[in-house]
This record gives structure tokens, C-alpha cells and sequence, in this order.
């Protein structure tokens, strides 16, 4: 089967973002004042466990955001002459990754791991009878012979789940431990002594056991969605467990888009506002007063209340429904960021009116350097520990706020999956008798899973980077 | 002092007008009225007439910026931007458009936004100095560690759970309060206790967090030193000293959020059936009503500004090396 590669806006900026983090890397490492501080976020064992868990979602985030269109084959041999036709639906790698679990729908609720579905149907038997019973489902336990023998098979594909991630997390480990020995001039067992009692630089033991309950519960969960649906299916019989793990590409984007679409704002104005002074620095200073003084939310509802009347106006500009929610992610980061770089921009512009007096900038004023370069080659480089600090910091807040706003309607697409939807879709099913919990403890569970480890991470580069903290 | 007030009022005047600009930017220009008129009437069964006759009902038909059929002043005033706009400056908010008036309205509905705003407020603030300051005063321990942990646990969950979560355990598991709902009076108190206690509980990660920091970096300064080198105990350095001086950076992001506490909160008073502003402002984005969301953020700004200048206020009231000039 061949695919069309299809490029969203948002997809385009992601890699940009990625090209950015990656040459930023490879910067800093070949720079010992950038090195320093990241040694030491990289010393600390719950920064190194929440890192970890953080690059599990951003792979997910990764690979759901190379999108594909499917060729459509229905001649089975393919003419050259002929021109190939392409699926209108567009569908990403993890997709493909998770196949069976997007195809396998059911009709309605179910539980996690149930075999039978959630709510009563009439059925009508083979002698004519008319009886009210739970279905069975379509995937969830279908190949079971016996239900009865469910538990027992679901202790069973659990407990080779887990033993099948954690041996193929023990090669990998090995394969490290080898390879870091062979590169510190260690015996390797010398060195499995010393990540044991936790007395290393790097953090091994952490990592390494961080490590190992991942790959526990990522191959338990393999295991286990094949024929169950892990946590149950939504109102129209979607399985949760893709919907939260598509989520994640939504909060990963909101986290991070935003900060891209409004850091050259924030950084430029913030600078020339501290470094020029004068009538620029006025101008800036109430520019940015008056969209902070107003309150975030409002504004947000404001722009995303203009933009659906600008997309009921202009139906035409937004064709498909991936476009249309792309497009609606898109302004929502624009709108997000333009209500959010204004923190961002007051530090820059007081780091600025600070370091304008110092020594060597005076120099090269004396020098007579150009202001452009100023700005650019000597107070740009010593500002962007704040502009890393605040990066981090913001990212957890953008997620948990994608929820809020997606509640109260002026989120992301209503068709788009996200967190903050399914906890706004959870609002009905907790009035349920019984109650439908599982969307809502899935949304939960991957929404604290992110926020938890990005908060863990952040609280780290902050000290690393804080200059105030670090003399203490 | 006088004379000081008056200067910050005089600055609001300006951020006031930018954000009566922006908001008149977004509603009317990135839109037209027409489009406005579109989607309140439904795309589909829609005449030139029907719009025509919505934009006249509701004073939309006038040119934006500057009528130029009219004579005089009338050039002027006879625009969008005046009618509409301009007028909040007067806290004019004129009608929603459904035809309700929205000053009467909010004039009503902030009582109930401020019930349920305003104690959580104040446990809320009381709660995460006494926690910050039980932290600060075991700090390095492993109770200091484990707070500090619980905090950032807290800080990660969203607000939501914490309201669908209380509602779950607090309403329909134990039946201790009603889950929804508001009364007048006295009534009203048993609507009220599970809002507050859920509005503290989601506040104390962040706020006890930040506390803790204001009071660490108190405690290394010279003259703490100097209080424990005269012999005062922990407990004394703690409540005289430094909760004092902490108090400083703990007002800058107290005093602001006061006027704001009038427009409520827009999660808590949905969730509750709360009929405060927040709601309010929720009923009006979900039906689209462009009128009432205009009103609001200008009295949102309003009451930020304010915010801010109660904040340099009660500066001269606490620390007597901020001299206003």
C-alpha cells in the first residue's frame, strides 16, 4: 500500500519547532556556559524520570503529526498511465502504528475490558422472542470462547505484557550499561554496582527503572488492545484509548505552538523596548498593558467568536475537516500566544533595561557597534535563559488551558480530539446512571501524566538556568 | 496621595481606550455586521431583508467609523463605533441581543458571582499563607520535600477534575450539599460551600508553591540573620519578620485579582448553575451574543486596571520605602 504525504500548517510549524529544538541542542552543546546548566538538569534524577516520560508523548505527538493519505487501490494492479488516486481522508503514522484500534469500533459505551456492551438493547432471538440484553461487542473480548475465562485471560496477557517489555527493556539496558562502560574505561559490572546504589553522575538508576515501567506499560498495553478495548469505548463506540493517545498531539501542539507564534514578538519588542527607550518603549509598554489588562479568557472567546463568524462567512477557504480544525488549532495557539507573550515581552524589557548599563555593553557602544548588532550579538544571547525558563514553565499551563477553553466552547474543534472534549463530552456521561467514568479517568490519567512531568522537568531547567537560584 | 490616584486614573484612560479599540476590531471589522447578522439568523434561511432588518433592529445599520450623510457633530456620534463602543466609557453597555439590558443585568448577577468569588478568595489566600508558612518553617525537611511534591501534584491536575471530582464525592456520593444551583439569602449558603471548597482546594498547589518561594527568599536576608543572632525563636523570626516583609510580593498578586473577583469565574459558575457574570459570559458565548461579550471584556479591563491601582496603593500602605511620585 502507498501513501500521499500531506502536510497541515500545524505539522509544517512542528517540524520547524523540532529543526529549532535540535539545532539548539547541537548549539548548546558545543558551548560550555549552555553545557553547564544542562548537565546539572540532566543530574537530577526526578528531571531525568519526568524527561523520559515527556519524550514517550512527544513521539506519540511526532508521529501523529506526519500525515498520509491512503492510495486507493481498487484495480489491484496499478498502470503506469494511470494517475494515482488518493484517499480525501487524511490519516496519520500513528494511525498506522495503531491500526486495529482505530477500526475497531463498536456501537455505543462499553466498559474498559467489557465483553458485552454498556447500556441494554432489544433483541429479538431466533424463535421470534423479544428480550432486553447488554450485547455482546464486535472487538472488545471477541475471541474469547468462554466469558467466564475473561479475568483469567486478562491476568494472563497482562503478566506477558509486562514480562515482554520489561525483558526487552532489560537487552536495551544492557546494551547501554555495555556501551557506557566501554566509554567511561569501566568494567561493566563494576558499573551495574555503582547504577545500583544510585552513585553516578548521570542519574542510571532512575532513568533506567523510569525506563522500565514504560516499557512495561506500553508492551502490557500492546498486548492487552488487541482484544479488549483497555479503557472502554466512548458515546459512539470509539475506543478511549486511541482518542487519548490522539489527544496528545492537540495538547503538545497548544503547548507549543504557541510559544513559537508569539517568542519573536515577545523577545524583539521586549529588547528594543529596554534597549531604545524613548517613544518605542512607550509605544510597546501600552501595547502590551492594553492586551494584558484584558482578561485572558475573554479575549480568547472574543478572537475565537470572530474567527467562527469568519468561517461561517467564508466556507470555501476551509474544504476538509482536518483543514478546518487545523486551521481552528492554528489561530487558537495565535490567539493563546497573543494573550500570553505579554509576560514574557515585561521580563525581556526589564532584563533589558538591566543589562543595557552593564560593562561590556557599554563597550561596545563605546566601540561604536551598531545598535542592530547590540541587540542582537550581546543582549540577545544573555536574555535567553529567561526566554528558556518561561518556555518551560508556560507549557504545562497551555495544556491544562486547552482543557478550560475546549469546556467552555471556544477550544479547539469541537471534531478535533482533545482532552479538554472529552472531559466537555464526560460533563453528560457523569449524569448517566449508571455513570460512564471512563472517558473522564482516561483524560485524567494522560492530562496529569503530561502536566506532572512537564511541571517535574520545568521546576529543573528553572534552577539550572535561574541565575538568582543558582548562587544559592 | 490624591494627586497620585488621580494620575493613575488619568493613565487607565488611554489603556482603556486601546482595548476599546481592539474589541471594536475584532467584533465589527474582522467581521461585518452582516456576517454578524448571518450567523444569528442562520445560514441558511437567510434574506438580504432579514439581515437588513436585524442590523436596524440592533443598531448595527449605522457606517463604522464616520456617517457621512449626517451633519455636524452627528458625523460623529451616528457610527458603530460610537454607539457601540465608545459608550461603555459611561458604563453604557447598552442592549444584549436577545433585547435584554446588560447593565441591569450585570448589576444583578454580580452578587452572585461575588458570594461564591469572594470567600473563596479570602480562605483561599489564608489557607496557602498559614501551609507556605508551615513549609517555610520545616524547610529542607522531609515534610518541606513532601509538600512541596504534594503541590506540584496538586498543580497538575486541571481545574476541572476538581470540580467534577467534588461534585462526584461531595454531592452525589455522600449527598452532603446539593450538587448544583443558587437561592437568595441565607438559602443560598448551602449552595455555596461546595464552589468555595472546591476553589480553594484547586488554589492551594499553585499558591502555597509561590508563598514558599516569597518567604525562602526572605529568610536568607541579613536582617533575619540578625533577629536570630538577638536570640528571637524560629516561631518569632517567622511571624514577625518575615511573614511581614513576604507579605509585599504576596500583595502584588492578591490586591489585583480583587476588582476581578466582581465578574466571577466562568468554570466554577456554569459547573454550579451559578447565576453570576461568569455564567453569564459563558450563556453569551455559547449563543453568540456579540453584545454582552463586548460588555464584558471592557468591564474586565476596567476592573484590572483598577486592580493595578489598588495594588500601588496598598504598596504606600505596607511598605513605607515605596514613595509615590
Amino acid at each position: 500500500m502507498s501513501y500521499l504525504p500531506h502536510i497541515l500548517i500545524t505539522d509544517a510549524l512542528i517540524y520547524f519547532l523540532l529543526v529549532l529544538v535540535v539545532g539548539f541542542a547541537v548549539y548548546a552543546s558545543r558551548h560550555e556556559h549552555l553545557r553547564a546548566p544542562w548537565r546539572q538538569v540532566f543530574n537530577r534524577p526526578l528531571a531525568v524520570a519526568a524527561l523520559m516520560v515527556l519524550s514517550v508523548y512527544i513521539s506519540i505527538g511526532l508521529a501523529d503529526s506526519v500525515h498520509l493519505r491512503e492510495r486507493i487501490s481498487d484495480t489491484g494492479a496499478d498502470r503506469a498511465d494511470m494517475e494515482a488516486q488518493y484517499s480525501h481522508q487524511v490519516i496519520s503514522l500513528l494511525d498506522i502504528f495503531l491500526g486495529s484500534l482505530r477500526q475497531h469500533s463498536e456501537k455505543t459505551y462499553s466498559m474498559p475490558f467489557a465483553t458485552h456492551a454498556f447500556s441494554m438493547e432489544t433483541v429479538i432471538g431466533q424463535d421470534g422472542s423479544v428480550r432486553r440484553e447488554h450485547p455482546r461487542l464486535l472487538y472488545g473480548g471477541a475471541h474469547l470462547k468462554d466469558i467466564s475465562k475473561r479475568g483469567q485471560d486478562i491476568a494472563v496477557k497482562t503478566v506477558t505484557g509486562i514480562l515482554v517489555g520489561l525483558i526487552a527493556w532489560l537487552l536495551f539496558a544492557v546494551l547501554i550499561i555495555k556501551v557506557v562502560a566501554v566509554r567511561t574505561h569501566m568494567a561493566a559490572g563494576a558499573l551495574w554496582l555503582r547504577i545500583k546504589r544510585g552513585d553516578t553522575r548521570f542519574p542510571w538508576r532512575s532513568a533506567l527503572s523510569t525506563g522500565a515501567v514504560i516499557s512495561a506499560i506500553v508492551s502490557a498495553l500492546i498486548v492487552l488492545s488487541g482484544n479488549y478495548h483497555v479503557l472502554g469505548t466512548d458515546q459512539v463506540g470509539n475506543d478511549v484509548l486511541y482518542k487519548s493517545l490522539k489527544s496528545i498531539r492537540t495538547g503538545l501542539l497548544i503547548g507549543t505552538l504557541t510559544t513559537l507564534v508569539m517568542l519573536p514578538f515577545a523577545v524583539s519588542l521586549g529588547i528594543m523596548a529596554g534597549y531604545l527607550r524613548g517613544w518605542v518603549d512607550d509605544v510597546i509598554q501600552y501595547t502590551y498593558t492594553t492586551l494584558s489588562s484584558i482578561p485572558g479568557v475573554l479575549l480568547i472567546a472574543a478572537a475565537i467568536l470572530s474567527l467562527q463568524v469568519y468561517m461561517t462567512a467564508n466556507p470555501e477557504q476551509f474544504t476538509t475537516v482536518a483543514e478546518r480544525s487545523d486551521m481552528r488549532l492554528l489561530f487558537l495557539c495565535i490567539i493563546l500566544g497573543g494573550t500570553s507573550w505579554t509576560g514574557l515581552c515585561r521580563l525581556m524589557r526589564g532584563e533589558t533595561l538591566k543589562l543595557r548599563e552593564v560593562d561590556y555593553i557599554q563597550a561596545a557602544v563605546a566601540l561604536g557597534v551598531p545598535t542592530r548588532k547590540i541587540m542582537l550579538r550581546h543582549i540577545f544571547p544573555n536574555v535567553m535563559h529567561i526566554v528558556l525558563i518561561s518556555v518551560v514553565l508556560d507549557f504545562s499551563g497551555l495544556v491544562l488551558a486547552e482543557a478550560v477553553l475546549s469546556y467552555v466552547g471556544v477550544g479547539v474543534d469541537p471534531a478535533m480530539d482533545s482532552w479538554g472534549n472529552m472531559i466537555n463530552g464526560a460533563r453528560l456521561e457523569m449524569a448517566r446512571e449508571p455513570m460512564v467514568w471512563w472517558s473522564l479517568s482516561a483524560a485524567f490519567v494522560f492530562m496529569f501524566g503530561l502536566v506532572l512531568s512537564a511541571n517535574l522537568f520545568s521546576d529543573a531547567v528553572r534552577d539550572a538556568f535561574d541565575p538568582r537560584l543558582r548562587k544559592r | 496621595m490624591t494627586a497620585y490616584i488621580v494620575r493613575r486614573i488619568l493613565y487607565a484612560i488611554p489603556i482603556l481606550l486601546g482595548v476599546n479599540i481592539l474589541t471594536f476590531a475584532l467584533f465589527f471589522v474582522v467581521n461585518s455586521p452582516d456576517d454578524m447578522a448571518r450567523v444569528h439568523l442562520g445560514v441558511k434561511r437567510v434574506t438580504p431583508e432579514a439581515i437588513d432588518n436585524w442590523k436596524s433592529e440592533h443598531g448595527y445599520d449605522r457606517p463604522l467609523l464616520f456617517n457621512s450623510k449626517e451633519a455636524g457633530l452627528e458625523k460623529i456620534t451616528d457610527t458603530i463605533f460610537f454607539q457601540h463602543s465608545a459608550r461603555l466609557f459611561v458604563f453604557d453597555f447598552g442592549q444584549s441581543d436577545d433585547g435584554r439590558d446588560i447593565g441591569y443585568d450585570i448589576s444583578q448577577r454580580m452578587w452572585a458571582s461575588l458570594a461564591i468569588a469572594l470567600p473563596t478568595f479570602i480562605v483561599g489566600v489564608l489557607i496557602n499563607i498559614t501551609f507556605a508558612l508551615l513549609l517555610a518553617f520545616f524547610r529542607g525537611s522531609l515534610f518541606d520535600i513532601s509538600g512541596v511534591i504534594l503541590c506540584v501534584i496538586l498543580m497538575s491536575i486541571s481545574g476541572l477534575f476538581y470540580i467534577i471530582g467534588g461534585q462526584y464525592l461531595l454531592s452525589k456520593l455522600w449527598h452532603l450539599v446539593p450538587i448544583s444551583g443558587y437561592d437568595s439569602g441565607v438559602n443560598a449558603l448551602k449552595f455555596l460551600v461546595l464552589p468555595v471548597i472546591i476553589g480553594v482546594i484547586g488554589g492551594i498547589g499553585a499558591g502555597t508553591r509561590l508563598y514558599r518561594t516569597f518567604y525562602l527568599e526572605e529568610i536568607n536576608k541579613d536582617y533575619v540573620r540578625t533577629a536570630r543572632a538577638k536570640g528571637l525563636s524560629e516561631l518569632q523570626v517567622l511571624f514577625r519578620h518575615v511573614l511581614k516583609n513576604a507579605m509585599i510580593p504576596i500583595l502584588t498578586g492578591v490586591v489585583v485579582v480583587i476588582p476581578l473577583l466582581f465578574i466571577g469565574s466562568l468554570i466554577m459558575e456554569s459547573f454550579f448553575g451559578i447565576p453570576g457574570l461568569g455564567s453569564y459570559t459563558i450563556d453569551a458565548i455559547n449563543s453568540q451574543d456579540f453584545a454582552i461579550v463586548r460588555a464584558m471584556v471592557f468591564l474586565g479591563s476596567v476592573l484590572y486596571i483598577l486592580g493595578l491601582v489598588l495594588t500601588d496603593i496598598s504598596y504606600t500602605l505596607v511598605d513605607p520605602r515605596v514613595r509615590l511620585n
